[in-house]
């Protein structure tokens, strides 16, 4: 009992942070295929790529893994976390950055245009022009 | 450069085809701007140009000499190559001198009825030519189907030549019968080109009969037959051919005679002799099969056209039959057979574009479409109507005229596979066609009524008159003697001998 | 080591850069710069594509790193075809959109588009050259960016268009990262070749699976593959006029150029679910081209036409990869280019059209080959092309794809392809019929006649270019077939 206790518990300890970042992904896409909101979508969508962020954070990760910076000492490379994730994803935020930007200009063009940014309304719009 | 381009008999073809092409462009793009009179001009000298280049070519083909030349490849592993041949030869030199006399006509005809768009009409017109020629000297299948395409694109503006809500129909109808069938044909080509990994034309067929297993090899027969079959208006694919008789007149002469009809007969020929070869037809039971659809659409055409009242309605299915005659005398793959068949495409292609002109000469001059009200009209164009009555008894395949030849090859070939099936349906076909195109005849030289519209003799311009005596002393003179002027006759045995080897011919 | 490589995206890049700045001093110097960039670019990409040729791949890398673990420019044939395409095309868009500036008081409002123009050429060009996968990723982001902000220009459905294009652009780029970090996770490198050696090293594992799933899924929906092809219509249709040809002949195929490198390259014939997964692409390519084709038929809108026509014609391009066979490939890379120029064409043509007579519509078109001949004839070539007749580049491609499907034995794509010429040829011979045979509708010209003729001589440049490409890579494919051969065998077999 105590065994398989400990099991799941090594097994969440491990991976469990996975299925967060998994649930985190589904959470931001299901948000944004049912928010009727575009600025809830635009939300949603900042929600999913921030899970494909900790998802690269996580498995860069590494126990008894210190920053690789030299403090004192060069130790071996298994003494260092993995670096390149990391690295990678300040671009990636960078480039969510970017795309949030974009999507909000976008929103407030199609706040001046439509008057609204609900999904209803600019159906309707839409079909006037 | 001139010695240089004598020497090379081999590079005719190409030139026939690309002057053909460049006067089809430079009437496109010119048209519009230069007077009517060089427009025509432009026409003629390429027809003519056209007509010697392939005369020229006649003395090498009887002497069976290879006149292979590749300009390029044109895909991977296939060349885009030409190399003259017997059989091509009699389908080129059909087509190219029958251009300059259609030529000739169209000018009478249009400017007599005052049509809009010519200058798209000659383009496209000259297009299609060029189109045949590359298709008659095409040795590979691929050079052949890019023309053959180009051939049923190009015959597209002609059929909607009046551009209202009936040409429109027909032209949608045209299409969705020719592109249907020749996208098949592709995918058949495709398919032989992977099984076999050669195109190349090869008399007597380079298909094996064990290629693939019996259905298999019967789908592929028939995909690429049936190109051929709907362009050739074998029933139950012929219903585009009727529809497209909104066109004017000199364009159903186009059709039916001169090229695309004959093309579609020419596709058949070539598939079964060229690619798959005398056995491997025989083999997978295609051939049998086609005789079958022949034979059905001789007399049902036939007697369709009893009851059109129509002229022009009634000529369309007295071709769709007659083109079967083609397809039968290929499809019974015996040596006489093949032979009739090549040269009924010159026959058939005289005999009908003497009617066409004729139906069309009528029109043109008294405004009659119907036969119903021709009657007495022998007495204003006695020129025309006598014409057009040694034409029909030419169809029904009386001796002296030319249609006699081709049809006592069709019927030797149809005995000599002792088939009284064939042979019947030859025989009535003759009937029936006297049966049809007679009464045209009877009704214009009635004398017991007198018409008071057609009291004065009146016959159609010149333009309009001399292709129609011209074509009549032609059915008339290879009657006589089939062989004579550009060595037709000739030229369909030695196709004949090349398919079936020397053994057994008999001719 | 030779520059171009990096030249070719550098100097548009920082043309786009200046480009607003420049337009700020006198209103045609940003877009100059950015057009000389590009035209400078193109040279070098023709010097480049010689090169390879003479020599192989060429692979440039940055800040002499090693190279599984820098990132690595890596130019083989079709990438450098690919990258004379999008910059020949790119070029000529650019000359075509300068009919389509708004002026305001004597200054271009428009340099933002051509920043974003130059930036899309720095996108796809990158993204074709690069031969890193993360770098991908960013030049894939550039790409998409620079496309929203050109179909957003488009006026107010733009604007709808090119947001809802940016929420499942994004779930893309999402998936595509997704899959990469599985990879990386897997293999520790980023490096394509690096990747190709790791992957077919070891045993095939079901991540690898999931990954090539999230990667196919993210390329499919940037190509408009279908099922993915929601956002694609309204998008081609209503973007800025003036780029519109680029984003419609170009902006769908650099994707599925990564995904074939995906496939074919990086997870190679040894990937134990190869045969399933070409299978599934496979499906999808001829649902896609039955749907796209059967959409188009029923749209009176002629961008609308051509944007499903599109979803019909990417089908085919992926169909190629989908056989598996060297042959098919190269049918596929064939269709590429073909497609490139005869989409691009096509919106060529409604653009000239559109500036000369302000409609879109099947029904105004009466009459317009005697009114416009040039546009009229480059439009039906570029439609003969689509249907597939031959001697146009869409035949030959149509032919390759056919015999690899028929050499690997799956005939029912071949027949597909024959069911969508007949589809195509349904749609586009309806615009002949509008083209040629419609009652002429009085519409005011506006195009003063002491300007042109029929369109200003940029438009004009545009529709010959495309004329000549579309039947000269039908009647010479063989070079370039030859060209791409060799890389597809290597990668291929």
């Amino acid at each position: 009992m105590t065994n398989n206790m400990s099991g799941i518990s090594v097994f969440l300890a491990d991976k469990g942070i996975y299925f967060l970042t998994a649930f985190l992904l589904v959470l931001g896409i299901y948000g944004m295929i049912t928010c009727k909101n575009y600025m809830k979508k635009l939300i949603c969508m900042n929600i999913m790529q921030v899970a494909v962020i900790f998802f690269f954070l996580c498995f860069g990760q590494k126990n008894g893994g210190t920053i690789p910076v030299q403090v004192t000492g060069l130790m071996g490379a298994r003494h260092y976390i993995n670096p390149l994730p990391h690295g990678l994803m300040l671009t990636a935020i960078v480039v969510s950055l970017g795309t949030t930007g974009v999507g909000l200009a976008l929103l407030t063009r199609i706040k001046e245009k439509y008057g609204s940014i609900e999904e209803d309304d600019i159906i309707k719009g839409e079909n006037k022009f | 450069m001139m010695n240089w381009f004598l020497e090379n008999p081999g590079l005719r073809p190409v030139m026939a085809v690309f002057v053909t092409m460049a006067a089809s462009g430079l009437i496109f793009v010119m048209g519009d701007h230069v007077r009517q009179n060089v427009r025509e001009a432009i026409t003629f000298i390429a027809a003519i140009f056209n007509c010697a280049i392939v005369i020229s070519l006649v003395p090498h083909v009887l002497a069976g000499e290879n006149m292979r030349v590749s300009l390029f490849q044109i895909a991977e592993g296939v060349d885009l190559s030409f190399s003259p041949d017997a059989a091509g030869m009699v389908f080129a030199c059909v087509s190219s001198t029958l251009w300059i006399l259609t030529s000739l006509y169209s000018v009478g005809y249009m400017r007599g009825h005052h049509e809009k768009h010519q200058t798209g009409y000659y383009a496209a017109f000259a297009m299609c030519i060029s189109a045949v020629m590359g298709l008659c000297f095409a040795s590979n299948l691929l050079t052949f189907f890019i023309f053959f395409e180009i051939l049923t694109v190009a015959t597209y503006p002609l059929v909607v030549h009046y551009r209202d809500e009936e040409g429109r129909r027909s032209g949608r109808k045209y299409l969705a019968y020719t592109l249907i069938s020749g996208q098949l044909f592709f995918a058949g080509i495709v398919i032989l080109y992977v099984l076999t990994g050669t195109l190349e034309f090869k008399a007597g067929g380079f298909v094996s009969p064990d290629l693939l297993p019996g259905p298999a090899m019967l789908t592929l027969f028939f995909l690429m037959v049936g190109a051929g079959m709907v362009k050739a208006g074998v029933m139950p694919f012929h219903s585009w051919l009727p529809a497209a008789m909104v066109a004017p007149t000199p364009v159903s002469a186009l059709l039916h005679a001169v090229a695309v009809v004959k093309a579609g007969a020419f596709a058949t020929i070539r598939v079964v002799f060229f690619v798959f070869g005398p056995d491997a037809a025989r083999a997978c039971g295609g051939a049998e099969i086609l005789s079958y659809f022949a034979v059905a659409t001789i007399w049902i055409s036939s007697f369709i056209a009893l009851r059109k009242d129509n002229l022009k309605a009634r000529l369309a299915f007295s071709t769709i039959g007659q083109l079967s005659y083609i397809v039968l005398g290929v499809s019974m793959l015996s040596p006489f057979g093949a032979v009739g068949g090549l040269y009924h495409i010159v026959a058939h292609a005289f005999m009908k574009i003497t009617l066409f002109m004729c139906a069309g000469a009528v029109y043109v001059t008294t405004g009659k479409k119907n036969i119903s009200e021709m009657v007495g009209i022998g007495r204003r164009m006695p020129v025309t109507m006598t014409c057009f009555t040694i034409a029909s008894v030419a169809v029904a395949g009386f001796p002296l005229f030319v249609g006699f030849v081709s049809k006592g090859n069709l019927v030797m070939g149809a005995v000599s596979v002792q088939s009284p099936l064939y042979a019947a349906t030859y025989i009535a076909s003759g009937v029936l066609a006297l049966a049809y195109l007679l009464p045209v005849v009877f009704t214009a030289f009635k004398r017991d009524v007198i018409n008071m519209e057609f009291q004065e003799r009146g016959e159609a311009s010149l333009p309009m008159l001399v292709p129609i005596v011209v074509t009549t002393a032609v059915v008339f003179i290879l009657g006589v003697a089939p062989d004579a002027g550009l060595h037709l006759y000739s030229m369909a045995v030695s196709a004949g001998h090349q398919i079936f080897g020397t053994i057994g011919v008999g001719i | 080591m030779s520059n171009i490589p990096v030249l070719i995206v550098l100097l548009p890049l920082s043309a786009a850069l200046l480009c607003m700045a420049l337009s700020l001093i006198h209103w045609r110097l940003g877009r100059d710069v950015v057009i000389a960039s590009v035209a400078a670019s193109l040279v070098l990409s023709v010097i480049q594509l010689k090169d390879v040729i003479d020599h192989g791949t060429v692979s440039y890398v940055f800040g002499k790193y090693k190279i599984p673990y820098g990132i690595e420019f890596r130019i083989d044939a079709i990438s450098a075809v690919i990258i004379v395409m999008i910059l020949i095309i790119g070029f000529i868009t650019l000359l075509f959109s300068m009919s389509f500036e708004v002026r305001d008081g004597g200054k271009v409002k428009n340099s933002g588009a051509y920043t974003m123009l130059a930036l899309l050429i720095v996108g796809m060009v990158g993204m074709t050259s690069t031969g890193d996968m993360f770098n991908l990723y960013v030049f894939l982001e550039i790409t998409s960016l620079s496309g929203y902000c050109l179909i957003a220009l488009g006026g107010s459905r733009g604007i709808v268009a090119a947001f809802r294009y940016m929420l499942v652009g994004t779930i893309a780029a999402t998936f595509y990262l997704l899959g990469v970090g599985i990879l990386y996770s897997q293999t520790g490198t980023l490096n394509m070749e690096d990747m190709h050696y790791m992957l077919s090293r070891g045993v095939s594992t079901e991540a690898q699976a999931v990954a090539l799933v999230f990667i196919i899924a993210a390329f499919g929906v940037k190509m408009a593959l279908f099922p993915f092809n929601g956002w694609q219509p309204s998008a081609y249709a209503h973007a800025n006029a003036g780029s519109r040809p680029l984003i419609a002949g170009v902006m769908g195929k650099i994707p599925a150029y990564a995904m074939f490198r995906y496939i074919f390259c990086i997870y190679g014939s040894e990937f134990r679910f190869m045969d399933e997964f070409l299978l599934i692409v496979g499906i999808f390519s001829c649902c896609g081209i039955i749907y796209g084709s059967v959409r188009a038929m029923a749209q009176t809108d002629l961008r609308k036409m051509l944007a499903y026509s599109s979803v019909a014609q990417i089908g085919y391009i992926t169909l190629g990869f989908a056989t598996g066979s060297p042959v098919g490939i190269v049918g596929g890379f064939l269709h590429m280019l073909a497609h490139a120029f005869m989409k691009s064409g096509l919106f060529f043509g409604t653009g000239a059209i559109r500036q000369k007579y302000g409609s879109m519509k099947m029904e105004d078109l009466g009459y317009i080959y005697k009114k416009m001949p040039l546009t009229s004839g480059l439009m039906v070539v570029a439609a003969l092309s689509m249907v597939g007749i031959p001697p146009l580049g869409g035949f030959f491609s149509k032919w390759y794809i056919g015999m690899g499907a028929a050499g690997s034995h799956h005939l029912v794509y071949l027949f597909v392809l024959v069911i969508s010429s007949l589809l195509n040829a349904v749609y586009f011979f309806k615009l002949f019929e509008k083209m040629f045979m419609a009652r002429d509708k009085e519409l005011p010209d506006r195009i003063p006649s002491e300007v042109a003729q029929e369109v200003p001589w940029n438009m004009v440049l545009a529709i010959v270019v495309c004329f000549l490409a579309i039947i000269l890579i039908g009647v010479f494919n063989v070079p370039i077939v030859n060209v791409l051969m060799p890389t597809v065998m290597e990668v291929g077999s």
